[in-house]
């Protein structure tokens, strides 16, 4: 089944470029490949009970994925294509940002690793700074009073208000 | 009458001085993240499940009760004063309401919107009421070749019915398995797709897939194609309706719930499918066919009224089966796993207080609502203006609060992350996200079903189509299945009628 816009290319663009949505299809692929490696590999000797076994859904899963993988493969190569999503902040025309996407990543990565270390916070503050500076907001003297201002106000209500803990780090032991 | 003795009683759970606190804070939290532009009702509840987390699970539901409705009586009011949806279900409310809005109008559309709401609630809630107890009754009786049939149809219509395209559905329905299967095997203690992690032996939880894809993966995903010029929001006053207006509406507002209610219930995509019906029943209806289309406000009146009737249909299905037919309601489910409690027939006997208290707080939620939303409404209206840099930067910030407050474990955060960049991913090449958190949280209980009426059937395949219930079950399923080769049949069949 085939569904989207099946326009010509405006622009001549490289074949791969134009069919990058195989790139899912490999992805798919790749993810059977995976389950059914694990699926297979799996010990079930004793601790079998019944007729069905802890492999028999991995299986049917991995399977449908590599059957999936591929409808989806031969649908993209008879000029299918998944519709991007819209939105209300969403401008489609544009090519993607890249450079956004991994700059709030990266933050977002920076996060994970300092919540321990630095404490709730500070982690936070630096999350939503750096996120906000990511997106474009270049308010000095704004953006990071504003970022302290949630993450303190967070760490608050949620670990003394609604009993949610998080790590206060070195700063609340100092307060 | 037991079911209403049950209700009073609810009502005295829900009418403490402290559960009413929580339903005033879940209501007004809903309605101002709703608003936000870009949230719809599903990212909304998912962002603000970890606020429950330190309730205990009646107030928690209380809360999320009011979080929910409020999330989506706040998405309507974006979509007429930005005329940009943010779900497909708010997508006819900005047909008509946004042009009223901009014919200085705006005002009566909101109050249509929110009057439609609070009646298609009330009336959803009840028919909730009356069915909901007669439902858990009969499937009390169904067993695990039942629940397992109801499974599969809430995979097969997940995938078949919503979105455009099967196999992409298919594709976010399997990915949404893979990761439930990630943990030990339920039955035998198997490690699955662990790798030998001890973190990922405890499964990934269902709260940060759904995290994940809902806000991390759209927050991405919004990054990548932030629109430079936003929009701007219409001013709006204060929500009154004239004599003239409520004599065109309240027909429209009482026959919204009669759409919405049966399609909340079945698993057909929630509110999308009964809010465009209404729309269209609404045009044929109205004596004003030539205002459709450029601020009719029984096109607002009608459909608001059929989306808010389908989530109280939706929680039929959800109390009684366990079965999500939302995005929404696959959260809410999450959110009773978390609890440790498990929707079901069952559930109207175990935990009473719980249920009818939630009910109640339903009625108390939709009151609560009209009263605080209609005096707020230009406060709401101020949160649009919101920078979008801090909108997304708070998304991501709220999302890496609930992934962590889930087991206080930084790990969660990176895996949090993985599942935004598939939900990016899924995005960026048309793959729905609904399929893949119904497969994330029906999976595991659908292959534990299965085992377990197999093993009672010793093996034999027959033991999964042995009840009437389950072969209804597998012959609605074979016609989802056929349905788009049935539509061709039919449709040329009537050509050669009118040839």
């Amino acid at each position: 089944m085939t569904t989207g816009t099946e326009t010509p290319a405006r622009r001549p663009r490289s074949w791969l470029r134009e069919h990058s949505e195989i790139g899912v299809s490999v992805l798919l692929l790749l993810l059977g490949v995976l389950v059914l490696t694990d699926a297979l590999t799996m010990d079930v000797d004793i601790t079998q009970r019944g007729p069905v076994g802890p492999r028999t859904v991995p299986v049917v899963v991995g399977i449908a994925l590599l059957l999936v993988a591929v409808l989806l493969a031969a649908d993209v190569l008879r000029g299918g294509r998944g519709e991007a999503e819209g939105g209300e902040d969403i401008d489609l025309s544009e090519p993607s940002d890249w450079r956004t996407v991994l700059l709030l990543a990266g933050v977002f990565l920076g996060n994970a690793v300092l919540i321990d270390p630095l404490g709730f916070p500070i982690s936070g503050a630096l999350l939503f700074w750096g996120s906000a500076y990511a997106l474009g907001s270049r308010h000095y003297d704004r953006d990071p009073l504003i970022a302290a201002g949630l993450s303190l106000l967070t760490f608050f209500v949620f670990n003394n208000l609604l009993g949610v803990p998080l790590p206060g780090g070195p700063l609340m032991e100092v307060l | 009458m037991d079911s209403l003795n049950s209700l009073l009683d609810g009502f005295g759970t829900a009418l403490t001085p402290i559960n009413l606190l929580w339903a005033a804070i879940g209501v007004l939290l809903g309605t101002a993240i709703g608003v936000l532009p870009g949230i719809g009702p599903a990212m909304a509840v998912a962002l603000l499940l970890p606020v429950t987390y330190g309730l205990e699970p009646t107030g928690a539901f209380i809360m999320f009760a009011g979080i929910y409705y409020g999330a989506m009586f706040g998405g309507s009011t974006t979509s007429i004063l930005l005329n940009t949806p943010g779900e497909s279900a708010a997508v006819v409310a900005a047909i008509e309401g946004n042009p009223m809005a901009k014919a200085g109008r705006g005002a009566q559309a909101l109050a249509a919107a929110a009057i439609g709401h609070f009646a298609g609630g009330m009336i959803g809630t009840i028919l909730l009421v009356a069915l909901a107890p007669t439902v858990a009754s009969l499937a009390v009786d169904i067993g695990a070749p039942d629940y397992f049939a109801i499974m599969v149809l809430a995979f097969i219509a997940v995938t078949s019915v919503l979105g455009s395209s099967r196999i992409r559905g298919a594709a976010s329905l399997l990915i949404g398995l893979t990761i439930g299967l990630v943990g030990l095997d339920q039955m035998t203690g198997q490690q699955r797709l662990t790798f030998g992690s001890l973190q990922l032996a405890d499964g990934i939880d269902v709260v940060i897939v759904a995290v994940g894809l809902f806000a991390i993966g759209e927050a991405l995903w919004v990054a990548a194609h932030l629109r430079r010029a936003v929009a701007e929001p219409i001013p709006v006053g204060r929500p009154w309706l004239g004599k003239a207006d409520v004599k065109r509406t309240w027909k429209s507002w009482l026959r919204g719930p009669l759409i919405g209610f049966p399609f909340g219930a079945i698993p057909a995509g929630g509110a999308e499918i009964p809010t465009f019906l209404s729309y269209v029943t609404e045009k044929r209806l109205s004596r004003h066919k030539e205002e459709f289309g450029k601020g009719a406000i029984e096109g607002v009146a009608g459909p608001e009224s059929a989306a808010s009737a389908s989530a109280a249909g939706t929680l039929v299905s959800m109390l009684t089966l366990g079965l999500p037919t939302t995005a929404v309601a696959a959260v809410m489910l999450a959110a009773f796993q978390q609890y440790g409690i498990q929707p079901g027939p069952l559930l109207f006997e175990r935990e009473p207080d719980l249920v009818w208290g939630l009910i109640a707080s339903l009625f108390v939620g939709m009151v609560l609502l009209l009263l605080l939303n209609l005096p707020l409404a230009p406060l709401w209206a101020k949160l649009l203006r919101i920078p979008r840099p801090y909108l997304y930067a708070g998304i991501l910030f709220f999302a890496a609060v609930g992934a962590y407050a889930v087991g206080g474990e930084a790990l969660d955060l990176v895996i949090l992350l993985v599942i935004g960049l598939i939900g990016f991913g899924m995005r960026r090449y048309g793959l729905p996200v609904l399929p893949a958190v119904i497969g994330v949280i029906l999976g595991p209980a659908a292959e534990q079903q299965l085992r377990r009426a197999l093993q009672i059937s010793d093996g034999s395949v027959t033991g999964l189509v042995n009840t009437p219930f389950s072969v209804t079950v597998y012959a609605v399923i074979v016609i989802l299945l056929a349905w788009p080769w049935l539509k061709k049949v039919v449709m040329r069949g009537r050509r050669n009628v009118s040839v």
